[in-house]
Protein backbone atom coordinates (compact mmCIF):
# COMPACT_ATOMS: atom_id res chain seq x y z
CA UNK A 1 0.00 0.00 0.00
CA UNK A 2 2.92 2.35 0.59
CA UNK A 3 3.81 4.81 -2.11
CA UNK A 4 6.56 7.32 -2.69
CA UNK A 5 7.52 10.21 -0.50
CA UNK A 6 6.00 13.56 -1.38
CA UNK A 7 2.74 12.26 -2.84
CA UNK A 8 0.63 13.20 0.13
CA UNK A 9 -0.26 15.88 2.60
CA UNK A 10 -1.21 14.91 6.13
CA UNK A 11 -3.98 16.91 7.80
CA UNK A 12 -4.94 16.74 11.45
CA UNK A 13 -8.32 17.97 12.71
CA UNK A 14 -7.19 19.39 15.99
CA UNK A 15 -10.72 19.77 17.33
CA UNK A 16 -11.18 16.00 17.23
CA UNK A 17 -7.65 14.97 18.23
CA UNK A 18 -7.49 13.76 21.84
CA UNK A 19 -3.71 13.42 21.87
CA UNK A 20 -3.53 9.65 22.43
CA UNK A 21 -0.25 9.57 20.51
CA UNK A 22 -0.84 6.42 18.45
CA UNK A 23 0.06 8.16 15.17
CA UNK A 24 3.15 9.72 16.72
CA UNK A 25 4.37 6.40 18.12
CA UNK A 26 3.76 4.22 15.06
CA UNK A 27 4.34 6.46 12.03
CA UNK A 28 7.33 4.90 10.23
CA UNK A 29 8.58 8.35 9.16
CA UNK A 30 7.95 10.39 12.31
CA UNK A 31 5.66 12.77 10.44
CA UNK A 32 3.82 13.95 13.56
CA UNK A 33 4.78 15.10 17.02
CA UNK A 34 2.73 15.93 20.10
CA UNK A 35 2.90 19.70 20.64
CA UNK A 36 2.74 21.64 23.90
CA UNK A 37 -1.07 21.36 23.91
CA UNK A 38 -0.73 17.58 23.84
CA UNK A 39 -2.23 17.22 20.37
CA UNK A 40 -0.69 15.79 17.25
CA UNK A 41 0.89 18.25 14.84
CA UNK A 42 2.44 17.53 11.45
CA UNK A 43 6.14 18.40 11.52
CA UNK A 44 7.53 16.83 8.36
CA UNK A 45 4.87 16.37 5.73
CA UNK A 46 7.44 15.52 3.02
CA UNK A 47 8.59 12.37 4.79
CA UNK A 48 5.17 10.66 4.63
CA UNK A 49 5.34 7.42 2.62
CA UNK A 50 1.56 7.07 2.35
CA UNK A 51 1.44 3.80 4.26
CA UNK A 52 -2.00 4.72 5.57
CA UNK A 53 -1.40 3.45 9.08
CA UNK A 54 -2.34 6.65 10.89
CA UNK A 55 -5.55 7.21 8.98
CA UNK A 56 -7.08 3.82 9.81
CA UNK A 57 -5.70 3.57 13.35
CA UNK A 58 -6.72 7.01 14.59
CA UNK A 59 -9.58 6.24 17.01
CA UNK A 60 -11.03 9.72 16.50
CA UNK A 61 -10.98 10.07 12.69
CA UNK A 62 -8.77 13.11 13.17
CA UNK A 63 -6.18 12.38 10.47
CA UNK A 64 -6.49 12.63 6.74
CA UNK A 65 -3.75 11.53 4.35
CA UNK A 66 -4.58 13.33 1.15
CA UNK A 67 -3.16 13.32 -2.40
CA UNK A 68 -0.88 16.31 -2.66
CA UNK A 69 -2.32 17.88 -5.82
CA UNK A 70 -5.95 17.66 -4.76
CA UNK A 71 -7.76 20.08 -2.53
CA UNK A 72 -9.06 18.62 0.72
CA UNK A 73 -12.87 18.82 1.05
CA UNK A 74 -12.48 21.73 3.45
CA UNK A 75 -10.22 23.65 1.10
CA UNK A 76 -12.57 22.95 -1.79
CA UNK A 77 -15.42 24.36 0.25
CA UNK A 78 -13.45 27.46 1.20
CA UNK A 79 -12.60 27.91 -2.46
CA UNK A 80 -16.30 27.85 -3.27
CA UNK A 81 -17.31 30.45 -0.71
CA UNK A 82 -14.30 32.76 -0.98
CA UNK A 83 -15.18 36.44 -0.62
CA UNK A 84 -16.01 38.26 -3.83
CA UNK A 85 -13.09 39.93 -5.55
CA UNK A 86 -13.11 43.29 -7.35
CA UNK A 87 -13.54 41.45 -10.68
CA UNK A 88 -16.52 39.48 -9.36
CA UNK A 89 -18.23 42.67 -8.27
CA UNK A 90 -17.48 44.27 -11.61
CA UNK A 91 -19.00 41.30 -13.37
CA UNK A 92 -22.21 41.30 -11.34
CA UNK A 93 -22.54 45.07 -11.81
CA UNK A 94 -22.10 44.70 -15.58
CA UNK A 95 -24.60 41.86 -15.66
CA UNK A 96 -27.27 43.74 -13.74
CA UNK A 97 -26.96 46.88 -15.90
CA UNK A 98 -26.63 44.94 -19.14
CA UNK B 1 -4.89 4.99 1.05
CA UNK B 2 -6.43 8.29 0.45
CA UNK B 3 -9.92 9.38 1.35
CA UNK B 4 -10.57 6.91 4.15
CA UNK B 5 -11.52 9.59 6.64
CA UNK B 6 -13.76 11.27 4.07
CA UNK B 7 -15.56 7.98 3.53
CA UNK B 8 -16.09 7.58 7.25
CA UNK B 9 -17.63 11.04 7.50
CA UNK B 10 -20.31 9.94 5.02
CA UNK B 11 -21.55 7.47 7.62
CA UNK B 12 -21.23 9.45 10.85
CA UNK B 13 -24.15 11.20 12.51
CA UNK B 14 -22.76 14.69 12.73
CA UNK B 15 -25.67 15.75 14.91
CA UNK B 16 -24.06 13.79 17.76
CA UNK B 17 -21.37 15.44 19.77
CA UNK B 18 -17.85 14.88 18.42
CA UNK B 19 -15.15 13.97 19.29
CA UNK B 20 -16.90 10.87 20.60
CA UNK B 21 -17.04 9.91 24.30
CA UNK B 22 -14.32 7.28 24.26
CA UNK B 23 -11.16 8.04 26.24
CA UNK B 24 -7.98 9.07 24.38
CA UNK B 25 -6.48 5.95 22.79
CA UNK B 26 -9.52 3.73 23.40
CA UNK B 27 -9.62 0.94 20.82
CA UNK B 28 -13.40 1.21 20.39
CA UNK B 29 -12.98 4.19 18.04
CA UNK B 30 -10.76 2.13 15.73
CA UNK B 31 -13.42 -0.59 15.66
CA UNK B 32 -16.05 1.97 14.69
CA UNK B 33 -13.92 3.04 11.72
CA UNK B 34 -13.29 -0.54 10.70
CA UNK B 35 -16.97 -1.40 10.89
CA UNK B 36 -17.84 1.51 8.62
CA UNK B 37 -15.15 0.55 6.09
CA UNK B 38 -16.32 -3.08 6.08
CA UNK B 39 -19.96 -2.20 5.48
CA UNK B 40 -18.91 0.24 2.76
CA UNK B 41 -16.72 -2.34 1.03
CA UNK B 42 -19.68 -4.73 0.87
CA UNK B 43 -21.81 -2.07 -0.81
CA UNK B 44 -24.68 -2.37 1.66
CA UNK B 45 -27.27 0.39 1.85
CA UNK B 46 -27.42 2.23 5.18
CA UNK B 47 -31.09 1.35 5.61
CA UNK B 48 -30.43 -2.37 5.26
CA UNK B 49 -27.96 -2.49 8.13
CA UNK B 50 -29.03 -2.78 11.77
CA UNK B 51 -26.56 -2.23 14.58
CA UNK B 52 -27.63 -3.71 17.89
CA UNK B 53 -25.58 -2.99 20.99
CA UNK B 54 -25.80 -3.66 24.70
CA UNK B 55 -24.66 -1.39 27.51
CA UNK B 56 -21.06 -0.42 28.13
CA UNK B 57 -18.56 1.85 26.43
CA UNK B 58 -18.81 -0.43 23.40
CA UNK B 59 -22.57 0.14 23.41
CA UNK B 60 -21.97 3.76 22.40
CA UNK B 61 -20.73 2.77 18.95
CA UNK B 62 -24.12 2.53 17.14
CA UNK B 63 -25.03 6.00 18.38
CA UNK B 64 -22.47 7.58 16.09
CA UNK B 65 -23.19 5.87 12.83
CA UNK B 66 -26.11 6.39 10.51
CA UNK B 67 -27.45 2.84 10.27
CA UNK B 68 -30.60 1.57 11.99
CA UNK B 69 -29.47 1.49 15.61
CA UNK B 70 -30.84 -0.32 18.63
CA UNK B 71 -29.23 0.41 21.98
CA UNK B 72 -30.58 -2.37 24.16
CA UNK B 73 -30.16 -3.49 27.77
CA UNK B 74 -26.99 -4.90 29.28
CA UNK B 75 -26.20 -8.38 28.00
CA UNK B 76 -29.35 -8.75 25.91
CA UNK B 77 -28.22 -7.40 22.55
CA UNK B 78 -28.23 -10.86 20.98
CA UNK B 79 -31.84 -11.50 21.98
CA UNK B 80 -33.06 -8.29 20.33
CA UNK B 81 -30.94 -9.08 17.28
CA UNK B 82 -32.39 -12.61 17.08
CA UNK B 83 -35.88 -11.14 16.96
CA UNK B 84 -34.95 -8.60 14.30
CA UNK B 85 -33.25 -11.19 12.09
CA UNK B 86 -36.11 -13.69 12.34
CA UNK B 87 -38.72 -11.03 11.63
CA UNK B 88 -36.89 -9.58 8.65
CA UNK B 89 -34.09 -11.84 7.36
CA UNK B 90 -33.36 -9.40 4.54
CA UNK B 91 -31.63 -7.07 7.00
CA UNK B 92 -27.94 -7.31 7.81
CA UNK B 93 -27.83 -7.44 11.59
CA UNK B 94 -24.56 -6.63 13.37
CA UNK B 95 -24.30 -6.99 17.15
CA UNK B 96 -21.72 -5.05 19.14
CA UNK B 97 -20.92 -6.17 22.66
CA UNK B 98 -18.27 -5.65 25.29
CA UNK B 99 -16.67 -8.63 26.97
CA UNK B 100 -18.80 -8.18 30.08
CA UNK B 101 -21.84 -7.67 27.93
CA UNK B 102 -21.26 -10.77 25.80
CA UNK B 103 -19.88 -13.24 28.32
CA UNK B 104 -20.58 -12.19 31.88
CA UNK B 105 -24.20 -11.10 31.97
CA UNK B 106 -24.98 -12.16 28.41
CA UNK B 107 -23.03 -15.42 28.29
CA UNK B 108 -26.18 -17.49 28.16
CA UNK B 109 -27.41 -15.67 25.08
CA UNK B 110 -24.06 -15.96 23.32
CA UNK B 111 -23.85 -19.72 23.69
CA UNK B 112 -27.40 -20.18 22.44
CA UNK B 113 -27.05 -17.80 19.51
CA UNK B 114 -23.95 -19.78 18.52
CA UNK B 115 -25.78 -23.09 18.94
CA UNK B 116 -28.74 -21.90 16.86
CA UNK B 117 -26.37 -20.63 14.21
CA UNK B 118 -28.56 -17.67 13.38
CA UNK B 119 -27.28 -15.30 10.69
CA UNK B 120 -25.90 -12.50 12.84
CA UNK B 121 -22.46 -10.93 12.88
CA UNK B 122 -21.42 -10.55 16.51
CA UNK B 123 -18.46 -8.33 17.36
CA UNK B 124 -17.14 -8.82 20.88
CA UNK B 125 -14.88 -5.95 21.91
CA UNK B 126 -12.62 -7.55 24.48
CA UNK B 127 -10.87 -5.04 26.74
CA UNK B 128 -10.54 -7.51 29.65
CA UNK B 129 -12.52 -5.25 32.00
CA UNK B 130 -15.83 -3.53 32.70
CA UNK B 131 -14.88 -0.18 31.21
CA UNK B 132 -17.94 1.96 31.73
CA UNK B 133 -18.71 1.15 35.33
CA UNK B 134 -15.26 1.75 36.77
CA UNK B 135 -12.93 -1.10 35.97
CA UNK B 136 -14.39 -4.10 37.81
CA UNK B 137 -12.96 -7.44 36.75
CA UNK B 138 -14.86 -9.34 34.10
CA UNK B 139 -14.79 -13.00 33.14
CA UNK B 140 -12.03 -12.16 30.64
CA UNK B 141 -9.66 -10.42 33.07
CA UNK B 142 -6.43 -12.41 32.75
CA UNK B 143 -5.21 -14.46 35.71
CA UNK B 144 -3.11 -12.32 38.05
CA UNK B 145 -4.00 -8.93 36.61
CA UNK B 146 -5.34 -6.06 38.68
CA UNK B 147 -8.69 -4.31 38.61
CA UNK B 148 -10.93 -2.38 40.99
CA UNK B 149 -12.41 -5.59 42.34
CA UNK B 150 -9.19 -7.62 42.25
CA UNK B 151 -6.71 -5.22 43.89
CA UNK B 152 -4.30 -8.07 44.73
CA UNK B 153 -4.60 -9.88 41.42
CA UNK B 154 -7.26 -11.93 39.69
CA UNK B 155 -7.55 -15.47 41.05
CA UNK B 156 -9.97 -16.83 38.46
CA UNK B 157 -9.10 -18.23 35.06
CA UNK B 158 -10.31 -16.17 32.13
CA UNK B 159 -12.69 -17.15 29.38
CA UNK B 160 -11.23 -17.61 25.91
CA UNK B 161 -14.09 -15.97 24.00
CA UNK B 162 -13.26 -17.50 20.63
CA UNK B 163 -13.00 -20.98 22.11
CA UNK B 164 -16.34 -20.61 23.87
CA UNK B 165 -18.03 -19.54 20.62
CA UNK B 166 -16.39 -22.36 18.69
CA UNK B 167 -17.38 -25.17 21.03
CA UNK B 168 -20.91 -23.80 21.20
CA UNK B 169 -21.27 -24.30 17.48
CA UNK B 170 -20.66 -20.89 15.93
CA UNK B 171 -19.89 -21.48 12.26
CA UNK B 172 -17.49 -18.56 11.87
CA UNK B 173 -15.07 -17.61 14.64
CA UNK B 174 -12.14 -15.22 14.33
CA UNK B 175 -9.95 -13.13 16.56
CA UNK B 176 -8.29 -9.87 15.58
CA UNK B 177 -6.85 -6.80 17.32
CA UNK B 178 -7.30 -3.08 16.79
CA UNK B 179 -3.58 -2.84 16.01
CA UNK B 180 -4.23 -4.65 12.70
CA UNK B 181 -7.01 -2.53 11.27
CA UNK B 182 -6.79 -4.08 7.79
CA UNK B 183 -7.06 -7.59 9.17
CA UNK B 184 -9.98 -6.41 11.32
CA UNK B 185 -11.74 -5.01 8.21
CA UNK B 186 -11.39 -8.38 6.53
CA UNK B 187 -12.65 -10.36 9.53
CA UNK B 188 -15.65 -8.08 10.05
CA UNK B 189 -16.70 -8.18 6.41
CA UNK B 190 -16.31 -11.98 6.33
CA UNK B 191 -18.47 -12.30 9.43
CA UNK B 192 -21.13 -10.06 7.87
CA UNK B 193 -21.30 -12.06 4.64
CA UNK B 194 -21.14 -15.44 6.44
CA UNK B 195 -24.58 -17.07 6.30
CA UNK B 196 -24.68 -18.44 9.87
CA UNK B 197 -23.55 -17.02 13.20
CA UNK B 198 -20.26 -15.16 12.79
CA UNK B 199 -18.34 -14.07 15.86
CA UNK B 200 -15.30 -11.83 15.78
CA UNK B 201 -13.40 -11.23 18.99
CA UNK B 202 -11.58 -7.92 18.81
CA UNK B 203 -8.88 -7.14 21.36
CA UNK B 204 -9.36 -3.45 22.11
CA UNK B 205 -7.19 -1.78 24.77
CA UNK B 206 -8.77 0.18 27.64
CA UNK B 207 -6.01 2.20 29.23
CA UNK B 208 -8.25 4.17 31.55
CA UNK B 209 -9.60 1.19 33.49
CA UNK B 210 -7.30 -1.72 32.70
CA UNK B 211 -3.95 -0.36 31.51
CA UNK B 212 -3.32 2.05 34.35
CA UNK B 213 -3.78 -0.67 36.96
CA UNK B 214 -1.56 -3.09 35.07
CA UNK B 215 1.68 -1.16 34.65
CA UNK B 216 0.99 0.36 31.26
CA UNK B 217 2.05 4.01 31.51
CA UNK B 218 0.20 5.20 28.41
CA UNK B 219 -2.28 3.80 25.94
CA UNK B 220 0.54 3.69 23.38
CA UNK B 221 2.31 1.17 25.65
CA UNK B 222 -0.75 -1.06 25.40
CA UNK B 223 -0.69 -0.87 21.61
CA UNK B 224 3.04 -1.68 21.58
CA UNK B 225 2.36 -4.66 23.83
CA UNK B 226 -0.47 -5.78 21.57
CA UNK B 227 1.75 -5.50 18.51
CA UNK B 228 4.47 -7.56 20.20
CA UNK B 229 2.17 -10.26 21.55
CA UNK B 230 -0.13 -10.86 18.60
CA UNK B 231 0.76 -13.73 16.27
CA UNK B 232 -1.19 -15.23 13.43
CA UNK B 233 -2.56 -18.75 13.85
CA UNK B 234 -0.06 -20.24 11.36
CA UNK B 235 2.93 -18.70 13.11
CA UNK B 236 1.57 -19.69 16.50
CA UNK B 237 1.54 -23.37 15.56
CA UNK B 238 5.24 -23.20 14.75
CA UNK B 239 6.16 -21.53 18.05
CA UNK B 240 7.90 -23.58 20.76
CA UNK B 241 5.56 -24.24 23.74
CA UNK B 242 7.36 -21.85 26.11
CA UNK B 243 6.73 -18.92 23.77
CA UNK B 244 3.07 -19.76 23.32
CA UNK B 245 2.19 -18.52 26.79
CA UNK B 246 0.32 -15.20 26.74
CA UNK B 247 0.48 -14.83 22.96
CA UNK B 248 -2.57 -13.18 21.39
CA UNK B 249 -3.45 -15.54 18.55
CA UNK B 250 -5.25 -13.91 15.63
CA UNK B 251 -6.94 -15.39 12.61
CA UNK B 252 -9.87 -17.59 11.70
CA UNK B 253 -10.53 -20.49 14.09
CA UNK B 254 -13.66 -21.84 12.48
CA UNK B 255 -15.34 -21.41 9.12
CA UNK B 256 -18.01 -23.93 8.18
CA UNK B 257 -20.35 -24.11 5.23
CA UNK B 258 -23.84 -23.82 6.61
CA UNK B 259 -27.22 -22.19 6.31
CA UNK B 260 -28.50 -19.84 8.97
CA UNK B 261 -31.50 -20.49 11.18
CA UNK B 262 -33.58 -17.80 9.46
CA UNK B 263 -32.99 -19.49 6.09
CA UNK B 264 -33.94 -22.91 7.48
CA UNK B 265 -37.09 -21.35 8.88
CA UNK B 266 -37.97 -19.77 5.53
CA UNK B 267 -37.47 -23.10 3.77
CA UNK B 268 -39.69 -24.91 6.24
CA UNK B 269 -42.38 -22.30 5.80
CA UNK B 270 -42.28 -22.63 2.04
CA UNK B 271 -42.46 -26.41 2.34
CA UNK B 272 -45.42 -26.37 4.72
CA UNK B 273 -47.26 -24.00 2.43
CA UNK B 274 -46.51 -26.26 -0.48
CA UNK B 275 -44.62 -23.56 -2.35
CA UNK B 276 -41.57 -25.60 -3.30
C1 LIG C 1 -28.72 -5.36 34.06
C2 LIG C 1 -27.55 -4.46 34.28
N1 LIG C 1 -26.57 -4.85 35.14
C3 LIG C 1 -25.50 -4.07 35.33
C4 LIG C 1 -25.37 -2.88 34.66
C5 LIG C 1 -24.17 -2.02 34.92
N2 LIG C 1 -23.22 -2.03 33.83
C6 LIG C 1 -23.23 -1.11 32.86
S1 LIG C 1 -22.01 -1.28 31.74
C7 LIG C 1 -21.39 -2.63 32.57
C8 LIG C 1 -20.15 -3.37 32.12
C9 LIG C 1 -19.66 -3.01 30.77
O1 LIG C 1 -18.53 -3.74 30.49
P1 LIG C 1 -18.27 -4.36 29.06
O2 LIG C 1 -19.50 -5.06 28.60
O3 LIG C 1 -17.02 -5.16 29.14
O4 LIG C 1 -18.10 -3.11 28.09
P2 LIG C 1 -16.98 -1.99 28.05
O5 LIG C 1 -17.53 -0.84 28.83
O6 LIG C 1 -15.75 -2.56 28.65
O7 LIG C 1 -16.84 -1.68 26.60
C10 LIG C 1 -22.17 -2.90 33.70
C11 LIG C 1 -21.90 -4.02 34.64
C12 LIG C 1 -26.41 -2.50 33.78
N3 LIG C 1 -26.35 -1.35 33.08
N4 LIG C 1 -27.48 -3.30 33.62
S1 LIG D 1 0.48 7.64 6.11
FE1 LIG D 1 0.54 8.35 8.24
S2 LIG D 1 1.69 6.78 9.37
FE2 LIG D 1 2.10 6.46 7.17
S3 LIG D 1 3.99 7.64 6.77
FE3 LIG D 1 2.26 9.00 6.29
S4 LIG D 1 1.91 10.13 8.19
FE4 LIG D 1 3.18 8.36 8.74
S1 LIG E 1 -13.23 3.39 29.97
FE1 LIG E 1 -11.99 2.06 28.68
S2 LIG E 1 -13.44 1.12 27.23
FE2 LIG E 1 -14.45 2.92 28.14
S3 LIG E 1 -14.03 4.62 26.71
FE3 LIG E 1 -12.44 4.66 28.30
S4 LIG E 1 -10.75 3.46 27.42
FE4 LIG E 1 -12.59 2.95 26.23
Amino acid sequence: MSGKKGETRVKIFRDWCKGCGICVAFCPSQVMKLDNQGKARVVQDDECINCGFCEIHCPDFAIMVHPREELTPFEAYIEEVRPATREDLQKTRNNSTG
Amino acid sequence: MAKVTQLIHNYLRHSKRFPHVFCPGCGHGIVLGSLIRSVHSLGLAKDDVVLVAGIGCSGRIPVYVDFNSVHTTHGRALTFATGIKMANPRLTVIVIMGDGDALSIGGNHLIHAARRNIGLAALVLNNHIYGMTGGQSSCTTPLGSYSTTTPFGQLEEEFDISRVAKVCGSSFVARTTVMQARHMDKMISTAITHPGFGMVEIISPCHTQFGRKNRFKTSVDMYRWLQKKSVSLDKFQELPPEKRKDAVVTGIFEQKDCIGLEEKHARMRRELRGET
